[in-house]
């Protein structure tokens, strides 16, 4: 009787010990972008399948990033998942800093991950990161105000064609500018754009001994092509437009044509948000003739920090929100145009994800980067619109703001690309290049 | 004559705080009104003032989404918390600084301020890492005593100041009493610097209120306050100004209320012994 009794301690507490090492509460750090406030909603789908209990930390991108890294660096562990990009994924996976995710089941189907984000999202073959949406840049135009210019926009067009465009579709009387691109600066505002327009010119940034490449050719007519066209065919005080200052612009029909996230098209075609909501169409991002396209790549991945408690939990996680089953959970919810785009193939084989208007243009746009190779001569780095190493945010947001300074006509392009060549130099000295 | 122009004086005089009031308080009126705009209506050019269809519909998106209530009272307990610490560190110095000053006490008061002249983001890890190392991340407390020490050089020379315009006389006739030196404190010095003591603690409240760099990089899920509310609508991709301002609104509305209540004790304490 005694033996039986205590079995039946035994077996209580260790049930109830199993439970509650099954039901973890865990913490996420996110952005606020609107299918992270989506997937914040959907969490009960989560908690009834697993028992795992979420909580939201949601900060703006850039205060994200330094809350994160901050943390990872110190192991603080006040995350069990971080939503990341593909800048930082393969550099704290080289670091150790992150849990790989190369033991995900069968049923989670890893080979259905896009490849050119599985690629920027790994480091030596590991994936360390899973894509939880992702994005390329692509043209998005006034079919309007290219007819009224008496012009058709190729589905591939070429930066001849678009300078050309956009100073015929310019009516300044009017506030009708023909073009609208990132002048802010940042690493992720104009060197994000510039940095993509420049491998479609040829132009890098650094060659294979690391070497600035500022003083280059490629670089000078890259700039130079840049703040021409914007003096001549770009909005006003250009050199302060961001993504959403542009968004803003080009909802209010005041952009002929506007090149960047893909994500932004679901925006400009929302009849609730846009003035020229059906009114607008899509085409590639530019390019020279020189194989190489001026659009980026971008992912928003969920990933791991090495260390947490809750690793397990934070696994199935992963799996629930960067599943195929969540996007037909998305679908089924909010509609096919709002499920998270640019992650796994099947979405784009989907007839019915076929069917929204933009999701074929986003996924040529995200076809058409290669992170591993994103320039015309040869790299050590990988990155298409960034360098995959620690010094870059630091290096970009500097040259950012020379650059910045050029188009706000304080200085000329030849004087931005002499400081920029400078400070780059210096500044990887200093790292030991 | 003379009685006009002091009229007309007056009149202009009374303008112009109008207009530099209203200057001061636009960005504020501004973020509540567009608080009550569609995301459309937010970025429309020519921008609308007042005629637009007014919508609550920002606010009940932002309730749905985030617990309010929670940042809401993580900031009360934060920047109450923070500044009474303070204000129980401070009285005692600020006191041996006014009225038993040494030939270091100039110094000293420098030295305290000098601490304010270097960017937080200098010492954000060897914190973090004192943080991790005490258990304190993501705490109150540990926010209580950050924020405390932030602004303590701040409550000293505020309360030093004031504590100089009390006659030494009148404490020194305390003593002759036969008052203790807790007494003398807390029964003769304290209530002649009320006005000082409270307009000490209403700025301090408003100053742990608003601190951003801190509370966003010391906390995570539990004891995130209304800045890191105000940051979770934030956002470089997408128009969410609407929505941000409604967050913005409903995260300065608390302490504006104080601040508008307290005005008056607030004005008398920052004047207090200007005119002699």
């Amino acid at each position: 009787m005694y033996l039986k009794n205590a079995f039946g301690a035994a077996a209580t507490v260790s049930l109830l010990m199993t439970s509650s090492a099954i039901a973890e509460t865990i913490t996420i750090a996110t952005v606020n972008n609107g299918d992270m406030i989506r997937m914040q909603g959907l969490t009960d789908d989560f908690t009834a399948k697993t028992g795992h209990e979420v909580e939201w930390v949601t900060l703006e991108e850039n205060v994200l990033r330094q809350r994160v890294t901050t943390d990872i660096t110190t192991k603080g562990g006040q995350f069990d998942i971080m939503t990341i990009g593909m800048y930082e994924t393969p550099i704290w996976g080289k670091n150790g800093w992150l849990v790989p995710l190369n033991d995900l089941p069968a049923d989670y189907d890893v080979d259905d991950i896009l490849p050119a984000m599985r690629g920027g999202l790994s480091y030596d073959d590991t994936l360390y990161a899973a894509p939880f949406y992702g994005e390329s840049s692509m043209i998005m135009y006034r079919t309007d105000l290219m007819e009224k210019a008496g012009l058709e926009m190729p589905e591939a067009p070429t930066w001849a064609f678009v300078a050309n465009a956009a100073r015929a579709m310019t009516d300044k009387d009017n506030e009708i500018y023909g073009i609208c691109l990132r002048g802010k600066a940042g690493w992720g505002e104009n060197m994000a754009f510039l940095t993509a327009t420049s491998n479609a010119f040829g132009a890098r940034w650094f060659d294979e001994n690391w070497t600035a490449q500022f003083d280059s050719e490629e670089w000078a007519t890259t700039l130079n092509f840049y703040i021409d066209l914007l003096n001549d065919a770009g909005p006003p005080g250009a050199s302060n437009n961001g993504f959403n200052e542009n968004l803003s612009l080009f909802q209010q029909g005041k952009c002929g044509m506007w090149i960047d996230a893909t994500v932004a098209a679901s925006f400009v075609t929302n009849p609730d948000d846009s003035t020229v909501a059906d009114k607008v169409d899509f085409a590639l991002a530019p390019d020279t003739g020189l194989d190489r396209r001026s659009n980026w790549l971008w992912a928003w991945a969920l990933a791991i920090p090495a260390g947490t408690q809750k690793e397990g939990a934070a696994k199935e996680f992963i799996q629930w929100a960067t599943s195929k089953e969540y996007i037909e959970l998305v679908a089924e919810n909010e509609g096919w145009a709002n499920v998270p785009p640019g992650a796994r193939t099947s979405l784009y084989e989907n007839p019915n994800y076929k069917a929204v208007p933009f999701s074929e243009m986003t996924l040529k746009s995200i076809l058409s980067a290669d992170p591993l190779n994103p320039t015309v001569d040869a790299v050590p780095y990988v990155g298409v619109q960034f360098v995959a190493i620690p010094e870059f945010a630091g290096i970009a947001s500097q040259v950012g703001q020379e650059f910045s300074a050029a188009l706000a006509g304080q200085q000329t392009a030849e004087e931005a690309l002499a400081k920029a060549q400078a400070l780059t130099s210096e500044e990887m000295e200093a790292a030991g290049y | 004559m003379a009685r006009s122009v002091t009229q007309q004086r007056k009149a202009i005089n009374t303008a112009v705080a109008w207009a530099v009031g209203l200057l001061i308080f636009f960005p504020i009126l501004w973020t509540i009104l567009t608080s009550f705009k569609t995301e459309a209506q937010a970025i429309n050019d020519p921008p609308l003032f007042l005629f637009f269809d007014w919508t609550l519909e920002n606010y009940a998106v932002v309730q749905e989404r985030s617990d309010y209530m929670r940042f809401l009272w993580n900031s009360i307990i934060i920047a109450g918390g923070s500044t009474i610490l303070g204000i129980i560190i401070a009285v005692p110095a600020a006191w041996s600084m006014a009225f038993v000053p040494s030939k270091r006490t100039k110094d000293i008061l420098l030295w305290m301020l000098s601490t304010k002249m270097l960017p937080a983001v200098g010492v954000l890890y060897p914190i973090y890492l004192v943080f991790i190392r005490l258990g304190l991340l993501d705490t109150r407390i540990g926010l209580v005593v950050v924020l405390m020490l932030i602004n303590l050089p701040i409550i000293i020379w505020m309360l030093y100041t004031y504590f100089k315009e009390i006659p030494g006389e009148i404490l020194e006739a305390a003593r002759m009493d036969g008052a203790t030196l807790k007494e003398e404190i807390l029964y003769v010095l304290t209530p002649m610097a009320v006005p000082g003591i409270a307009s000490t603690l209403l700025l301090n409240i408003i100053l742990a209120w608003n601190e951003a760099f801190w509370t966003l990089n010391l906390t995570a899920a539990k004891a995130a306050p209304l800045t890191a509310f105000i940051a979770s609508y934030s956002s470089p991709e997408g128009l969410f100004y609407a929505k941000l301002s409604a967050a913005s609104t409903m995260a300065i509305a608390p302490i504006l209320i104080l601040g508008w209540f307290s005005q008056k004790q607030l004005v008398r304490g920052l004047t207090f012994g200007a005119v002699k």
